[in-house]
């Protein structure tokens, strides 16, 4: 897993019907420091993120279990939103 | 998922007998402001996306969660046709 930034939502209209009633969020993975790190992404929402929060999320066919049983097309998912970090 | 921009299109006559009557794309993938970055791929189209139009891919072993994609043979699918992306400030 991976902290990122919501930085943003995407609407599709026309989508996969399993992507359906999922919000999609444009996030910024972010460095050990903070900074932006790497190519901004979408993921689907399973933590009730919003935009300017700081969340981690998981990636590959792991994305896809907090919808279970739903099987839902995603390579990156939010699960969890970060309060505070400590290093 | 990443955003892309459909660039053109793949025929292959000759192919996986999974593949068939499936659509193969062209993409690039492209930033949230639409400029595009990185290497272009192939990309199985589920939503009849055309060129030109910014769409959505899924990747990697997820590319076969989408509709009519299981036990195919592909790494990356396009699941959406972007309408609108909107970023903070």
């Amino acid at each position: 897993m991976q902290v990122a930034r919501v930085v943003g939502t995407v609407v599709c209209a026309h989508k996969d019907e399993r992507l359906s009633g999922m919000t999609l969020l444009l996030i910024q993975p972010l460095a050990k420091d903070g900074r932006p790190f790497g190519r901004t992404l979408v993921a689907t929402d399973a933590a009730g993120a919003g935009i300017g929060e700081d969340v981690f999320f998981v990636r590959g066919a792991e994305a896809s279990f907090p919808f279970h049983p739903r099987t839902v097309p995603t390579d990156a998912s939010i699960v969890g939103i970060v309060d505070s970090v400590y290093t | 998922m990443l955003l892309a921009r459909v660039t053109g299109t793949v025929v292959a006559t000759r192919k996986d007998e999974r593949l068939v009557s499936n659509k193969l794309l062209i993409v690039r993938p492209v930033d949230p402001a639409g400029t595009l970055e990185g290497s272009s791929l192939v990309a199985v189209d589920t939503v009849d996306a055309g060129v030109g139009e910014t769409v959505l891919i899924v990747s990697g072993s997820s590319a076969r969660m989408a509709t009519g994609m299981k036990d195919c043979p592909v790494d990356a699918v396009i699941v959406g046709i972007v309408d609108e992306v909107s970023t903070a400030g």
